[in-house]
């Protein structure tokens, strides 16, 4: 409300005829979060793009028009690529001249689009039509062709151009999107086209279905989670801020004084030191959340020293030093698909085995200072469970935690058995967007002293329940 | 005060003047802060130039820049005033006798008063430039202390009362969002997210910071930075190292980047050995062993 109110002061002091300045100006006011700026591009554009329409119709003139009545005619035609329309993005891309970019971009959506007026049909889909008439391949060709005519090359340039050239034609792709987008508005109404381009904010995506790009984004934000998390994790209860008065200190400084108790001396309060280790389901199913906790994990152990990671699909393998300090993220992932030890027979999860194995081989890992994250879906594809492992993990640690990526519509149903580990647990929570990991951050204060439940008593390993 | 810019576009020329350059978005922001009294909260990967705009604005404007680094647990005494401890015991140590009511009006005066950065720029005579940098690293409830100022210029001192601003400083927040600042910080500042920069941006950058640098070459520094961008890794190459970058070029009296001096010199823009590696494989260079 109070941004609303801000932005139409603002408006005052902004010259409206520039979009760059209404846009910087709305941008200041209404947007707080850099996570959203797409999506507020996205709305600004449909709202006040403009089609350069009307420009193009101006300087269609000349050896072109009867080449654009033909194409207009014979729109979604296969015929091969405008060798005009090439040459004239080439030279307007390598020369920086927006305006006759825009121009020629505008006259190839009146030709190839083919959009008709009131057809239902996404932007999208027109963007595609335009793009493969111009043809991306040999547009790129050229764009590369132009510039490295104009400079000698080596080693490091050949990837330089390359770059260049993904840039401007970045900017063909970007312009054509406007320009679609500013057409459908005339069209439809900028409400009805704002409605159905909705861009889903970064904390929103859904990680189990999300595409590449928008991964990347997600990981971008996940540092400033993970180091909430960890300052969460290390954080007592009691927000005692200073300690007890040092008595000796205080009378040692104030011989200086003369006897004068002039400043006094405080203890510091300790600093816990926490330690975390997060045990993360690894199996074909859990491939895009994995590699989500991944990148958190590595967040954190960015942040916090003493962070061990547990991989497992039906067997477990310590997967920490893939991604200890000075390793590179990626690489990490790469050398744990290839190296860590996480299958031992079928490659489908058994949680109840890893359990076992945490248990067994690893249970020095864990003391009473440990925090237990583990991420999975808890589809145990009807094996042994492995519950008394899994008990004394949780007694023996500080708190443990259970991450499931899937909606908790679908615990329990099929193999999932997601409520009989979970009641062992502190916290569970659905956790499948960035939305719902604030969330659990949120809620992931330690336990001051565990609620005696009857689950939490440590169930006795028979001695027939081997593995 | 009177508002010392008519357009967005002086902004831009004043700014320019001490060598910073600001694009349309940046100008247009400042000068609604102008206008509007409002700080500016700036926001975007280290060393992209979000303090020097501050820097940039205080001599733009020939005002004092007023400085406040953040730090976890700056606290209220550290910020904002304190009072004389040690001063006002002596004083009333070499005036027992006196009588109270002296006393009392005495010490809790402005000559027992600590002054810190916010209530100095509060209370600075002439207009200043407030700088509160990286105010991300504070904790959440410290946050609260700047609200005050933030909202209305004034800093109120239970024994003194509310000091109001004598004439509004432009006040820049810096965050280099390591976390969410809070809502009530957000809501009265305006936003600025500043990314890095374009390659165009970069290379005006490049010629106005690093003017003997022959223009081939800048044009080549800065689309080699924006690649090198582009590779995921830990630490991307800020602005700052990129001038580093163009100095150490010349310094070592390369004319021409070629992929051995660029292998070379890599350690200047990367400060993590493994970033070093990853990029070196991802452009296909040698890397010399130097460590």
């Amino acid at each position: 409300m109070v941004e609303v109110i801000d932005a139409a002061s603002a408006l005052e002091y902004t010259d409206l005829s520039d979009p760059t300045n209404l846009r910087a100006t709305l941008g200041a006011t209404l947007i707080k979060n850099a996570r959203h700026y797409p999506a507020f591009a996205a709305a600004f554009d449909v709202f006040f793009g403009l089609s350069s329409r009307t420009h193009a119709e101006d300087d269609e003139e000349g050896p072109d028009t009867a080449a654009a009545g033909a194409g207009a005619a014979g729109s979604g035609g296969e015929s091969g690529p405008d060798n005009d329309l090439l040459d004239g993005l080439v030279e307007a891309l390598t020369r920086g001249d927006r305006d006759r970019l825009r121009m020629l971009i505008s006259r190839a959506v009146t030709r190839y689009a083919g959009m008709q007026p009131g057809r239902p049909v996404g932007g999208r889909y027109y963007t595609y039509r335009v793009l493969k008439r111009i043809d991306s391949d040999a547009l790129m060709a050229r764009l590369l062709a132009a510039i490295v005519l104009s400079e000698p090359s080596s080693g490091v340039d050949e990837r330089l151009h390359q770059d260049e050239a993904d840039r401007l034609f970045q900017e063909v792709r970007d312009e054509l999107e406007r320009e679609v987008t500013a057409r459908l508005v005339e069209d439809r109404g900028a409400q009805q086209v704002a409605a159905s381009r909705r861009l889903p904010l970064v904390e929103d995506i859904d990680l189990m279905h999300a595409t590449r790009a928008e991964i990347a984004e997600v990981e971008k934000a996940i540092a400033p989670l993970a180091r909430k998390l960890a300052t969460r994790l290390s954080q007592r209860r009691k927000h005692g801020r200073s300690g007890r008065l040092d008595v000796r200190r205080t009378i040692r400084r104030s011989l200086g004084h003369g006897g004068v108790l002039l400043e006094p001396q405080f203890k510091q309060p300790r600093v816990s030191k926490p330690e975390i280790v997060v045990l993360c389901d690894l199996s074909g199913s859990m491939a895009t959340f994995a590699r989500f906790t991944m990148q958190l994990t590595y967040a954190i152990a960015s942040e916090l020293s003493r962070v061990r990671v547990f991989g497992f699909v039906d067997a477990l393998d310590e997967v920490t030093d893939y991604f200890g300090t000075g390793t590179d993220f990626s690489d990490g992932l790469i050398r744990m698909g290839s190296e860590a030890d996480v299958v031992r027979s079928d490659g489908h999860s058994d949680y109840g085995r890893s359990f076992h194995d945490m248990w067994e081989r690893y249970a020095d890992a864990i003391t009473p200072r440990t925090s237990v994250i583990i991420t999975g879906d808890a589809r145990n594809n009807y094996r042994n469970a492995g519950v008394e492992y899994l008990d004394r993990i949780v007694e023996r640690s500080r708190a443990t935690f259970w991450l499931n990526p899937e909606p908790s519509r679908y615990w329990d149903t099929g193999d999932s058995i997601m409520s009989q580990y979970g009641r062992r647990c502190d916290v569970v929570d659905q956790v499948r967007t960035l939305r719902q990991l604030e969330g659990f951050v949120e809620k992931a204060t330690l336990p001051v002293i565990r609620s005696t439940a009857v689950s939490r008593q440590p169930s006795a390993v028979s001695q027939n329940t081997r593995f | 005060m009177t508002t010392s810019w008519d357009e967005p576009s002086s902004v831009a020329d004043d700014l320019e003047r001490v060598g910073y350059l600001a694009d349309a978005r940046i100008a247009q922001v400042v000068f609604l802060a102008d206008r509007l009294d409002k700080p500016i909260l700036a926001e975007g990967p280290a060393g992209v130039g979000k303090t020097a705009l501050a820097l940039a604005l205080a001599e733009a404007t020939g005002r004092r820049l007023v400085r406040l680094q953040c730090y976890e647990g700056l606290d209220e005494a550290k910020a904002l005033y304190e009072w004389d401890y040690h001063k006002q015991l002596l004083r009333l140590q070499a005036d027992e006798g006196a009588s109270w009511d002296d006393l009392e009006g005495d010490i809790f005066s402005e000559a027992f008063l600590l002054e810190r950065p916010l209530l100095a720029a509060i209370r600075s005579p002439e207009s200043v430039v407030l700088l509160i940098d990286e105010v991300d690293r504070v904790e959440v409830e410290t946050e609260a202390l700047l609200l005050e100022i933030l909202d209305a210029f004034q800093v109120t001192i239970p024994e003194l009362g509310t000091i109001t601003a004598v004439s509004k400083p432009i006040v820049v927040l810096t965050s280099n969002n390591t976390r969410e600042l809070s809502e009530a910080l957000k809501r009265r500042c305006l936003f600025l997210h500043v990314p890095y920069p374009s390659v165009e941006r970069e290379r005006a950058i490049l010629a106005a910071r690093v003017p003997e640098l022959p223009e081939a070459l800048a044009d080549k520094v800065a689309r080699t930075v924006a690649t090198i961008r582009n590779v995921p890794t830990r630490k991307s190459p800020s602005v700052s190292e990129t001038i580093d970058w163009a100095r150490t070029l010349i310094a070592l009296g390369i004319e021409d980047l070629d992929d051995d001096s660029l292998a070379s010199t890599l350690n200047v823009l990367l400060k993590y050995q493994a970033d070093i590696d990853k990029v070196a494989k991802e452009l296909s260079l040698e890397l010399t062993d130097t460590a």
